[in-house]
């Protein structure tokens, strides 16, 4: 395991889905990588995402979403965070995140004009995200 | 005969209970009006005197008291989000016993500290953030209440990296550090805070309350009366190394102002389809409903049930109803005669909605949720099902009629399918009123109250949940 940094993590699987392997995969390894990762399973709601970043901290909120519903249930998750007093905070999304076979750039143009700061396409490894997460989170 | 004295110090009663040690019997009980106001000392002395006209003249071994005189253990608590630690904080405070007159979340306004500067708390319970997580939270409210001119103990158990800069703020209020009550996200850590409420009660409260000056007693005041009404619930529940309990329960207690619901319970999911969310739940559980009553808070069971349905339920005309809720509005120390048919029904009806809704808050709700795996379920809260004991105790429910009828409300029905509630149980009665005593008792002498708690409770019979299930 890398040494511990001092940033913190709120992950889990959005809306309906319940994917419950991938997301373990996803808190090994951010974990493995030195983050605090605090695990909301899967079927996780906007508001518990936001629940939980307010009372850790968190310095990050990655969602993850296979079943083809993501883009249904990220509308409006930055607003609710600017509602809640997390504007700013950094925001990850990724896995299969909209329905069938779409042009990836189309798609991460969309999540981002949703307000998210990174949209990672289907099969991407871990040490992409944690690469991105370092850098965003400027962690050495 | 070895003796001890029982003593509950009620809002309005204060209520003994004898009982003989060595033949594990209950040998008198006796009541008289509570006399906080002036010396809490007069009504017990009334109340012993009538005790003895019952026993004679016996000496007590010890003599141990729980109190909810003079408005109980009043608490304020805070916390960051309202489903999470404040929710936390809020679980944690009806454990002990507390009645809590304000819930904040996250920061503390302005107007808020006008509040508690004119009517200060017996405790302020802080809370906010996991350990580790936010800080702003508990240290902002600490700065803020620093600036009351009133003090009041405070217990700070939110995230402990907080905990340095809260006391430096809050150095003059007699403070308690106990370790956090969500200490990392959804685990539930409340009994350290539970057991610190108790020291406190006992430290602080019971002097400033008068109860001390009960000359005969001292500092023998236990607990809080709902802390003593919950331990009883447990131990008939757990069992002790040499004696077995019942197994899980609920309790339900009507009184005029609020109802009290316990569940001693796990109340973990049976299904493998269930997913679980929110806040741990406790396996000894306390909810409060202040709206919830059958005198004083008669208007909160009107407005969720609906005046149709107490018509329904008491069997009379909606003007009927009307009119004699008008009447107990007026004079809330009605208590229905033998004769009065109309007011008999009336309060039958009330302590049917007051179960309804105080359980269906209570117990936990599952949801269904269709997903590209299939149908799963949501479950929040507790799963009451399979809990196969209701125990019923307060005046309401112990003078009632048809006791039966009034706890087939807190089963589970298709009218609310997603309330978790039990599915058939064996129902009980605290006829004699002496669940708060032997939880008293249980501090010292576990097995004799157990044993007197499963003698005296009296079986009433089963009920079913009408549903085909």
């Amino acid at each position: 395991m890398e040494q511990r940094n001092d940033k913190k993590l709120v992950i889990g699987v959005i809306g309906a889905d319940v994917h419950a392997v991938g997301i373990r995969i996803l808190e090994y390894a951010f974990k493995e990588a030195g983050f605090d990762v605090t695990n909301l399973g899967v079927m996780v709601s906007q508001e518990e995402f936001i629940g939980a970043a307010l009372e850790t901290a968190a310095d990050a909120i990655v969602i993850s979403s296979l079943y083809g519903h993501g883009e249904l249930d990220c509308r409006g998750m930055r607003d609710k965070m600017d509602e809640a007093g997390l504007d700013g905070l950094l925001l990850y999304v990724g896995g299969n995140i909209v329905v069938g076979k779409q042009d990836f750039v189309d798609v991460e143009k969309r999540f981002h004009d949703m307000g998210f700061d990174r949209v990672f396409p289907p099969g991407t490894p871990p040490e992409e995200t944690i690469y991105y997460l370092k850098k965003d989170l400027e962690v050495e | 005969m070895r003796c001890a004295l029982l003593i509950d110090f009620g809002s309005t009663f204060t209520k003994m209970t004898a009982v003989d040690l060595m033949s594990e019997k209950i040998v008198g009980t006796a009541s008289a009006f509570t006399t906080a106001d002036s010396d809490i000392g007069i009504g017990f002395d009334v109340a012993l005197d009538r005790l003895r006209q019952m026993t004679g003249d016996i000496t007590f071994e010890f003599k141990s008291a729980c109190s909810s005189a003079a408005g109980g253990l009043r608490m304020m608590v805070s916390g960051l989000v309202p489903e999470l630690t404040a929710e936390a904080a809020r679980l944690a405070a009806l454990g002990a016993g507390a009645r809590i007159t304000r819930l904040f979340t996250h920061a503390l306004t302005r107007r808020d500290l006008q509040d508690i500067e004119s009517d200060p708390p017996d405790i302020f319970l802080m809370t906010g953030g996991t350990d580790g997580g936010n800080t702003t939270c508990m240290e902002g409210n600490a700065e803020k209440l620093r600036t009351l001119s009133v003090r009041f103990p405070i217990i700070l158990a939110g995230n402990r990296q907080a905990i340095d800069v809260c006391e430096d703020a809050l150095e003059d209020f007699p403070i308690t550090v106990c370790p956090n009550v969500m200490p990392t996200f959804g685990v539930l850590n409340i009994e350290p805070v539970q057991r610190e409420i108790r020291e406190l009660f006992l430290k602080h409260i019971v002097n400033a309350r008068g109860l001390s000056q009960t000359r005969e007693l001292l500092s023998d005041i236990v607990m809080p009366t709902p802390s003593a009404i919950l331990s009883a619930m447990k131990l008939l529940a757990d069992g002790t190394k040499t004696e077995p309990g019942i197994g899980e329960l609920m309790g339900i207690d009507v009184g005029g102002a609020t109802t009290d619901v316990y569940s001693i319970a796990r109340g973990e999911p049976v299904d493998i389809k269930v997913i679980c969310k929110g806040l741990d739940e406790p396996y000894a559980k306390r909810t409060v409903e202040g709206d919830i009553g059958v005198r004083y808070s008669t208007v909160g069971i009107v407005s969720e049930v609906g005046q149709p349905w107490i018509s329904d339920c008491s069997g009379l005309t909606l003007e009927d109803c009307v009119s004699l809720m008008s009447e107990l509005a007026d004079d809330k120390s009605k208590v229905p005669l033998a004769c009065d048919d109309a007011m008999t029904r009336l309060d039958h009806a009330l302590a049917s909605g007051a179960v309804d809704i105080a359980t269906r808050r209570h117990a936990g709700t599952l949801e269904e949720a269709f997903t590209t795996s299939g149908l799963v379920y949501v479950q929040t809260g507790k799963d009451l099902c399979s809990v196969r004991q209701i125990i019923l105790t307060g005046g309401s429910l112990i003078h009632a009629r048809a006791p039966l009828d009034i706890a087939q409300h807190a089963l589970y029905t298709a009218r609310y399918p997603m309330s978790l509630r039990p599915k058939q149980a064996s129902v009980f009665r605290d006829d004699c009123y002496i669940l708060s005593a032997m939880g008293v008792l249980a501090e010292r002498e576990k097995d004799i109250a157990l044993r007197i708690i499963k003698r005296e409770l009296v079986k009433l019979g089963e009920i079913f949940s009408d549903d085909d299930l």
